[in-house]
C-alpha cells in the first residue's frame, strides 16, 4: 500500500467529475482525479473512420462499462431474489476518461422550474390526496431561479445549439413556450431539421401543439467555448448515441474541458484506479481520503485528501457510498435511510409512422441531441386533475441516425417476421420509409425501489454488487399511456400510410434485456430533509460534510427531460458554492 | 498477419494496420478457425434460413456470414469477454436477463449438436440435410418451442444468439468478415462510411443518391 496526498479527489472522468476539478483547480486546489478505466482522446478513438464502426461501437460495447469486472444485480420486487446484469442492455453506463459523457447523444435540456417543486407543485394544484400511497414524491430543494446562471454556463462550456423562446422575460424566438425565461440566448443556432423532425414540426403544429427546436450539445457552426476549447461544425453524420465523434462537434469531457484541464499543474489524472471506498476517520464523520485498487499492479493505493467528490455515474456514486459507510443505508421495510432510496429511471417508449415509397426518411442521417419536440405533455404543462396521475412526458422526433445492425434489431414493426424473407422484406421497407416518436417520460420514486447491497454476488475485486429492485408502477404506465395516446393527432397529420404507438402494457415487468435508457437516476437525493435526502441543496453528504456527490443520483424523480443538463448544472452549482462557502469555512453548508 | 478475428484485433492500438489486415484477409478464401465441419455445414444451412437470397438482396451465405460468426468466436465476445460471467449462476424470470455460464463459442457448441441431435430424432437427418421447409419447421421450434440441448441450454437462447449473430454478420463493416461486397449495405440502402451528410440534412423526400462505401475504402 502506497499513499499520497492531494487537497480533493475527484472520483471519475465524467462531466460531473470533470466540471468539479475544473473548477476545484481554478480555485487553486490540489486535485486528483481517478477513472477506473481507460485513458480516452478524440484525436485517437475518436479518429474517422475506426470510430465509426458499429460493430466495434454500439453493438460490442466499446466505450461502456466493461461488466466482465464489474455489474449490478437486478430483480423487480422484494422477495424476489436479485440476478447479475450479465449483458450490457437496458442501460449503458460508460467507462473511461469522458465516462457516459463521451458516448452520450447531446440532447442537453435545463429542468422544467415545476419539475424542481414537483411535490409541492402537485400538493398547491390537487392537494395531498392526490400522491399515490407509496410514491416518494420530493422537492430538489433548490430553484431554477437559483440554478439559472449554471443552466447557462454549461449550455456556453458545451457550446449548445437552440432556439430561445423567452431571454429575460420578454418573447424572442419561436422557442418551447414552455421553456421558462433563460438570462441569455443559446450560444450556437438550432441544428437544421432532418426530414423526420421536419415533418413532425409540421405534423405537431396541425394537431395544435407546440413544436420546438431540442437543445443540443452538437454544435450547429464552429465554436470555442469559455475555457478556449474547439468544437466542428456538426455534419449529421448519426455516430453520436454510442460514438465519440470524430467531428469534435458533439460535447464531451474530452473535447470540451479535459484538454485545458490536462494542461493545469495542479492536475492530475488517474486511469486504471478502481476506487474502492472513501476512507473515513474513527467518528465516520470525516473523509481522510479514497483508496483504490491500481488495475495494472493490482496494489491497493491510498490518497488522503481534505475534500472528496464523488463525480462517477448515478448508481456508482450510490455504491461507493454503501461500500464506504457515508449515510444511513434506506431501508425500504421501514422506510427509513436515505441511501438507495429514491432509486428512478424514466419510461421511454418508441411509436412508428411508415411513410409513401415515395418518400425516403433517410434514417442513418442524424445527430445525437437535434430534433423537434412538443412538451404539452410533459411536467405540470397539462391538466393532470382528469387523469389522476403524476408526472408527464416530451414527445418527440429525435433521429440520431440509424445503424443497419440496430435497425435490424428493430425489424420492420410489431407484426413483420423476425427472420427470413418476410423479415427482410419489411427491414428493408422500414429503414427506408419509416420513422421513430418517443415518448420521453418522467418516473417517479416508490417506497419499494430503491438500491442496497446484494447479499450474495461480488464483483471481480471481492466486493458485494449493487442490487437495484425496480419495476414500472401503476402510476408511470398510465402516464404513459396518456401521453402516447395524444401521438395519435400526429400520426394522421404526418400521412402516415401505417403507425404502431408504442406503450408499456400494464402487468408487464421492466425487462433487462431490452435498450430503454441509460438515464438513471436518484438513490443518493438533494433535498431539505436529512431524513428523506442523502444530500443536502449544495450536494454534499449530510452525514460527512467533507464528501459532495454530483451526478443523477441526486435527483428525487426521474424527469421527463434527458439528464446531463441538469447534471451539469448542478455540478457548477454545487462547484460554485464549495469555491464561495466551504473552502472558506469547511463545514456543513447546511444546518438543520 | 492472423489478426482477424483474435482478441488482439480488439485491442489494436495500430489502427491502419488491423484494418489493412482485416481487408486483406477478408479477400482471401476463408478457413475455419472455431467450428468444426459439421458444425459449418449447420450455420450455412441455418443462417441462410434466416436470412434467404431472394428479391429483396443477397442471403447469408453470399455475404459471408458464417465467416463472420466464425471470426467472432475468437473476440473477447466469443470468449466471453465482455459479459459478466463470475458465479453462482442461478436461473430466474426471463426478464432477468441471460443467466447461463456459457460464452457464446459455448452456446454454439452445444447448440449446434443439441439441434442437429434434434434434428435426427425428429426428422432423421441432421439439419443441414433436410429440405428447406423441415428447416424452417426446425428452426421455428428452436425459437418457439421449450426445448433443452444438452439438458442446459434452453433452444431459445441458442436461436437468438444465431439471429443476433446472422444479422451483424449481414450488415457489419465488411472488415469483420461478413456484409461481403457490401451487399447488406446496399439492400438496405445504407451508405456505411460515408458519415457526412451536411449536404443532405434538408433535402426532403428522396432517397440518399450515393452508394455504399466500406471502413477501408471498398465501394458498391
Amino acid at each position: 500500500m502506497t499513499t499520497k496526498n492531494a487537497d480533493a479527489i475527484v472520483v471519475g472522468a465524467g462531466w460531473a467529475g470533470s466540471i468539479l476539478a475544473k473548477e476545484l483547480t481554478e480555485a487553486g486546489l490540489k486535485v486528483v482525479m481517478l477513472e477506473r478505466g481507460p485513458d480516452r482522446a478524440t484525436a485517437v478513438e475518436g479518429a474517422y473512420p475506426d470510430s465509426i464502426d458499429e460493430l466495434r461501437g454500439a453493438i460490442r460495447h466499446r466505450l461502456f462499462q466493461d461488466l466482465s469486472r464489474t455489474t449490478v444485480t437486478i430483480r423487480n420486487k422484494i422477495g424476489q431474489t436479485a440476478l447479475p446484469y450479465r449483458q450490457l442492455s437496458a442501460f449503458l453506463p460508460g467507462e473511461g476518461v469522458g465516462g457516459a459523457g463521451l458516448h452520450w447523444s447531446g440532447v442537453h435540456f435545463r429542468a422544467a422550474p415545476d419539475d424542481l417543486a414537483l411535490r409541492s407543485n402537485v400538493i398547491a394544484r390537487y392537494g395531498q390526496k392526490f400522491i399515490p400511497e407509496g410514491m416518494n414524491l420530493q422537492d430538489y430543494g433548490v430553484t431554477y431561479d437559483e440554478l439559472e446562471p449554471f443552466f447557462d454556463k454549461a449550455e456556453k462550456v458545451f457550446g449548445t445549439s437552440g432556439e430561445a423562446y423567452k431571454i429575460n422575460g420578454k418573447v424572442v424566438g419561436n422557442g418551447n413556450v414552455f421553456a421558462p425565461s433563460r438570462s441569455d440566448d443559446f450560444p450556437l443556432p438550432p441544428l437544421k431539421d432532418v426530414y423526420t423532425a421536419n415533418l413532425f414540426r409540421k405534423a405537431a403544429s396541425d394537431a395544435g401543439y407546440h413544436p420546438y427546436s431540442l437543445p443540443a450539445a452538437n454544435a450547429s457552426r464552429q465554436y470555442t467555448n469559455p475555457y478556449g476549447a474547439q468544437m466542428g461544425p456538426c455534419n449529421f453524420c448519426g455516430y453520436c448515441s454510442g460514438y465519440d465523434c470524430y467531428m469534435y462537434s458533439k460535447a464531451s469531457p474530452n473535447v470540451n474541458i479535459l484538454p485545458v484541464l490536462r494542461k493545469d499543474p495542479n492536475f492530475t489524472l488517474i486511469t486504471r484506479a478502481h476506487v474502492m471506498r472513501v476512507d473515513l476517520d474513527s467518528t465516520k464523520t470525516r473523509a481522510t481520503g479514497v483508496t483504490y485498487l491500481d488495475l495494472d499492479s493490482n496494489k491497493e493505493v491510498t490518497i488522503t485528501a481534505d475534500l472528496v467528490v464523488l463525480g462517477a455515474f448515478q448508481f456508482h456514486n450510490v455504491h461507493l457510498m454503501l461500500l464506504s459507510g457515508i449515510g444511513k443505508p434506506y431501508d425500504a421495510q421501514k422506510n427509513e435511510g436515505v441511501v438507495g432510496r429514491n432509486f428512478v429511471y424514466q419510461t421511454i417508449t418508441t411509436s412508428r409512422a411508415w411513410l409513401p415509397e415515395n418518400q425516403f426518411t433517410n434514417q442513418f442521417i442524424g445527430t445525437g441531441g437535434g430534433g423537434v419536440a412538443i412538451d404539452d405533455f410533459n411536467s405540470m404543462n397539462f391538466d393532470h386533475g382528469p387523469h389522476g396521475f403524476v408526472g408527464g412526458s416530451p414527445v418527440w422526433v429525435n433521429q440520431a441516425g440509424v445503424k443497419p445492425i440496430a435497425a435490424s434489431t428493430i425489424g420492420g414493426g410489431k407484426d413483420a417476421p423476425r427472420w427470413g424473407a418476410g423479415y427482410k422484406k419489411a427491414l428493408v421497407e422500414t429503414y427506408r420509409h419509416a420513422m421513430a416518436i418517443d415518448a420521453h417520460g418522467s418516473n417517479m420514486a416508490y417506497r419499494d425501489v430503491f438500491l442496497d447491497l446484494d447479499p450474495t454476488w461480488k464483483n471481480t475485486y471481492g466486493q458485494p454488487l449493487l442490487r437495484m429492485t425496480f419495476d414500472w408502477q401503476d402510476n408511470d404506465i398510465r402516464m404513459n399511456r396518456y401521453v402516447v395516446s395524444q401521438i395519435e393527432p400526429i400520426m394522421k397529420a404526418l400521412g402516415a400510410t401505417k403507425y404502431e404507438l408504442g406503450m408499456l402494457e400494464p402487468g408487464k415487468p421492466f425487462d433487462t434485456r431490452l435498450y430503454q435508457t441509460t438515464h438513471l437516476g436518484g438513490g443518493a437525493v438533494m433535498g431539505d430533509d436529512p431524513n428523506t435526502s442523502a444530500i443536502n441543496r449544495y450536494l454534499q453528504s449530510w452525514d460527512v460534510p467533507n464528501v459532495f456527490v454530483i451526478g443523477s443520483n441526486a435527483f428525487p424523480q426521474g424527469m421527463g427531460y434527458n439528464p446531463t443538463g441538469m447534471v451539469a448544472a448542478l455540478a457548477y452549482w454545487s462547484a460554485h458554492h464549495i469555491r464561495t462557502t466551504y473552502l472558506k469555512s469547511p463545514g456543513p453548508l447546511v444546518r438543520v | 498477419m492472423a489478426l482477424a478475428g483474435t482478441a488482439a484485433f480488439w485491442t489494436a492500438d495500430e489502427f491502419a494496420d488491423w484494418r489493412q489486415a482485416i481487408a486483406a484477409e477478408a479477400a482471401q478464401t476463408y478457413t475455419p478457425r472455431y467450428f468444426t465441419p459439421d458444425e459449418w455445414r449447420f450455420l450455412e444451412a441455418a443462417t441462410e434460413q434466416l436470412f434467404p437470397e431472394d428479391e429483396t438482396g443477397p442471403g447469408a451465405k453470399a455475404l459471408g456470414v458464417v465467416d463472420f460468426i466464425d471470426r467472432q468466436m475468437d473476440t473477447s465476445y466469443g470468449h466471453g469477454g465482455l459479459w459478466f460471467m463470475s458465479g453462482p449462476f442461478q436461473s430466474g424470470p426471463a426478464n432477468l436477463g441471460y443467466q447461463l455460464p456459457y460464452a457464446p463459442r459455448e452456446i454454439y457448441r452445444i447448440g449446434i449438436a443439441g439441434a442437429d441431435r434434434y434434428c435426427r430424432d425428429h426428422y432423421g437427418h441432421a439439419f443441414a440435410d433436410l429440405d428447406h421447409p423441415t428447416q424452417i419447421e426446425a428452426l421455428t421450434a428452436f425459437e418457439k418451442l421449450p426445448i433443452q440441448f444438452d439438458e442446459t441450454l434452453p433452444a431459445g437462447i441458442f436461436f437468438e444468439q444465431l439471429r443476433t449473430n446472422t444479422m451483424e454478420g449481414a450488415f457489419s463493416d465488411p472488415i469483420h468478415g461478413g456484409n461481403r461486397h457490401l451487399g447488406g449495405w446496399v439492400m438496405l440502402g445504407f451508405p456505411g462510411a460515408r458519415a457526412d451528410f451536411m449536404d443532405w440534412v434538408d433535402q426532403y423526400g428522396p432517397a440518399y443518391p450515393l452508394g455504399s462505401v466500406s471502413i477501408s475504402g471498398e465501394t458498391a
